[in-house]
């Protein structure tokens, strides 16, 4: 095989994976009543909105994005966030973690403590306050075991819990989007690609990603394996040291939990030679969240998580 | 040498060991990160049951799955050779897991049947058989899996693939059939060949399915459900997923259900300006006159080689997938493409017996049963047979009481 063959191979796969998810996106779009995309500032995100953009070309995203914010962000995904959604003309709305604090909703974890897990009752709230009946989520199931078992329409009940037993059969990718007030729907039009195919699509379009998936010095402490920056929620513990190191991010999420990698990748194409000869997965190697029971991602999801 | 990405279910019958076929594909194609292998780790000491890597616990990823050691829903697995890249649905081999199973199968090219070679085919083998065969899976590989329990015996591996033959033969076109005698567990004849089968003189499994050239689909011409229409200011755009043929900007359309008439104007493929669109692609079109198309009318290209029948009558098989059976009388909601009408039972016609092997009148198909029905739709949908155009030949069925997805059908005739 070529080189020129083995591009062609790609783009024809990437295309393939561009229709089934714009197919999904419109599907949901015109069988539910009020969905919304749930934007992190991640790079599935970005492709996932970028795709709503090409979906309903010339015209405008018809549905609103909303981002789970944490309080524990990296500045730059923030500015990028802001950036982005305006330049695609499309409506933002913030649900804070912090007000679910306020609000009760959640205890305090304290100025260290991880908000990861109370971003599901932030993301549940929200939906309810809105009137959302569908969320558009970048996951994808390459990502981790439960994730694998996802449908693309994903069913929640009156608590925004997933029940894995109970999944609706999807034959030909067909989508039952009928619920009953109070249920919701999930919807991942990205299900079916890869780390990789999500880093073609970035490269062949262009798609503006957050300045910290790229090679930059950072201060960061090793705690449990990870590389957390050092700042914001993530302070020196007594007998731990920083140092100044030359990483890259390879998940974005709550910078409590989520590490860098050491890489020296500065472009897309460096970016993805690395992708491609990676021994560890980007969870295994990113998200301190995920190591800590063997079903830690299931569990999550039946509460209502992304 | 075949570009595409190969979609690959395992079915057949609980225990027979497809969950462990596909984690030994992927282990022994270094398709298993190094994270991966130390959580497998981890979970064989809590939930295998010797010693080693249990292999399943790679798709098996449910904490109830884990625990009962078995399969509830398809897991899908991306992995590439050199190559060609490849879909791995595991499906479930529960009878009471059959619509998880048909979910995998229904976009699948090919259908790896494993067969437990102890026990050969058993009634679920059977049911799956059935099943791939009314979807018209292209291609099915058996796999007869712990020959190393019959002692590679070649007798017992022939008479195996007789009795799938003759469940192939009986139900919808006979797909392409390879057979290959394996040991998931050891993983002979998996990805390297095995010296234990000298009889054998075929190519392992992994190099079967890299040769395998999925046929495109016969064309019939162009045609659009249409999903959503797009608006902005002057433009009208009409938004779906093109099957059936190519379309071109310049070619005369009709709407299906109006008969009105006009010409494409313009065509965004995937969200970019086009002069040409093919199969697969996700398009809005233009047209030159305002047309009253919607959402759940089918734009078709004049002079395609297969008309669709605009139709309110259909005879359909179909996998039923709920408790409360399928009875002459009752009313479902048909989601055929982008259309959702209501439908009656007309009446059920038979049910496939899968001791028999044949077709069996009845008065009404219970979960997991298989079975022919007619059906009269409120409203018309715009549909061609299974065998002529799977995209346009298929519809599931609603309860709309409980919103359960109740039933998948395969379109046997269409109109009369």
């Amino acid at each position: 095989m070529t080189m020129t063959d083995t591009a062609r191979a790609t783009d024809q796969a990437l295309d393939q994976l561009e229709a089934e998810a714009i197919g999904v996106i419109r599907e949901v779009t015109a069988e539910c009543r009020a969905p919304v995309l749930l934007f992190s500032g991640g790079k599935d995100s970005a492709v996932l909105l970028h795709l709503a953009a090409k979906a309903f070309r010339p015209g405008r995203v018809p549905f609103p994005v909303l981002h789970v914010d944490t309080g524990h962000n990296f500045p730059e995904v923030i500015a990028y966030r802001d950036e982005f959604v305006s330049s695609l003309r499309v409506e933002l709305i913030v649900a804070s973690v912090q007000d679910s604090i306020d609000r009760g909703r959640v205890p305090d974890p304290g100025p260290t403590g991880s908000r990861n897990r109370l971003q599901s009752v932030t993301l549940l709230d929200a939906l309810a306050e809105h009137g959302f009946d569908a969320a558009f989520g970048g996951g994808r199931r390459d990502e981790d075991k439960a994730r694998a078992k996802e449908r693309l329409l994903s069913f929640r009940d009156r608590r925004g819990q997933w029940e894995p037993r109970l999944q609706r059969p999807e034959p030909w990718n067909v989508l039952n989007a009928r619920i009953s007030p109070g249920e919701h729907l999930r919807a991942f039009p990205l299900s079916n690609w890869t780390e990789r195919d999500i880093w073609s699509a970035i490269a062949r379009d262009g798609i503006p990603l957050p300045s910290i998936y790229f090679a930059h010095e950072r201060e960061v402490v090793e705690r449990q394996r990870m590389l957390l920056a050092v700042g914001g929620p993530v302070v020196l513990e007594s007998g731990e040291r920083s140092a100044h190191e030359i990483v890259r991010y390879r998940t974005v999420g709550d910078a409590s939990c989520t590490g860098a990698i050491r890489s020296t990748a500065t472009t897309i194409d460096e970016v993805l030679a690395e992708v491609a000869t990676a021994r560890i997965t980007e969870r295994g190697a990113t998200r301190a969240d995920d190591t800590f029971s063997d079903t830690a991602m299931e569990d999550r999801k039946r509460e209502g998580y992304f | 040498m075949p570009a595409t990405q190969l979609r690959v279910a395992t079915v057949g019958s609980v225990d027979d060991g497809k969950s462990t076929l596909l984690g030994r594909l992927l282990h022994d194609t270094t398709s298993i990160f190094e994270d991966q292998l130390a959580a497998l780790s981890r979970a064989s000491r809590r939930y295998g049951d010797g010693d080693g890597l249990h292999l399943a616990l790679l798709t098996d990823g449910l904490r109830a799955e884990r625990e009962q050691g078995i399969t509830i829903d398809v897991a899908y697995r991306y992995f590439a050779t050199p190559r060609r890249s490849f879909v791995l649905a595991d499906t479930p081999g529960h009878a009471q897991y059959t619509r998880n199973m048909v979910t995998g199968a229904s976009v699948s090219d090919v259908a790896i049947v494993l067969v437990d070679a102890r026990h050969g085919v058993v009634e679920q083998t059977r049911r799956h058989l059935a099943i791939a065969s009314l979807l018209r899976v292209g291609h099915v590989v058996v796999a007869v899996n712990k020959m190393d329990l019959v002692g590679w015996s070649q007798e017992r591996f022939d008479e195996i693939l007789l009795d799938v033959a003759e469940v192939l033969e009986r139900f919808g076109e006979r797909p392409a059939v390879q057979a290959v005698p394996v040991s998931a567990l050891l993983g002979d004849n998996v990805v390297a060949r095995s010296d234990a089968a000298p009889w054998y003189d075929g190519p392992p499994l992994l190099a079967i399915l890299e040769d395998i050239d999925p046929a495109p689909p016969a064309p019939v011409g162009a045609r659009i459900a249409v999903q959503w229409t797009i608006r902005a200011g002057d433009y009208r755009g009409y938004a779906g997923t093109l099957v059936g043929g190519p379309l071109r900007v310049g070619d005369s359309v009709v709407s299906a259900l109006t008969g009105l008439r006009s010409t494409v104007v313009r065509i965004e493929r995937n969200g970019e300006r086009a002069e040409l669109a093919g199969t697969g692609d996700a398009v809005a079109v233009e047209l030159a006159d305002d047309l009253d198309v919607g959402r759940g009318d089918t734009l078709v290209v004049d002079g395609a080689p297969v008309a669709p029948v605009v139709t309110s009558s259909v005879v359909a098989d179909v996998c039923w997938m709920v408790d409360r059976p399928l009875e002459p009388g009752a009313t479902y909601l048909a989601k055929h493409g982008t259309r959702t009408v209501r439908a009656t039972v007309e009446a059920v016609l038979d049910r496939i017996d899968l001791d028999a092997l044949d077709r069996r009148p009845v008065e009404r198909l219970g979960l997991n049963d298989i079975g022919g029905i007619k059906l009269t739709l409120a409203s018309p949908i715009v549909a061609d047979p299974y065998h002529v155009h799977r995209e346009t030949g298929h519809l599931v069925l609603v309860d709309e009481h409980t919103n359960a997805t109740a039933g998948a059908a395969v379109l046997r005739s269409v109109g009369a």
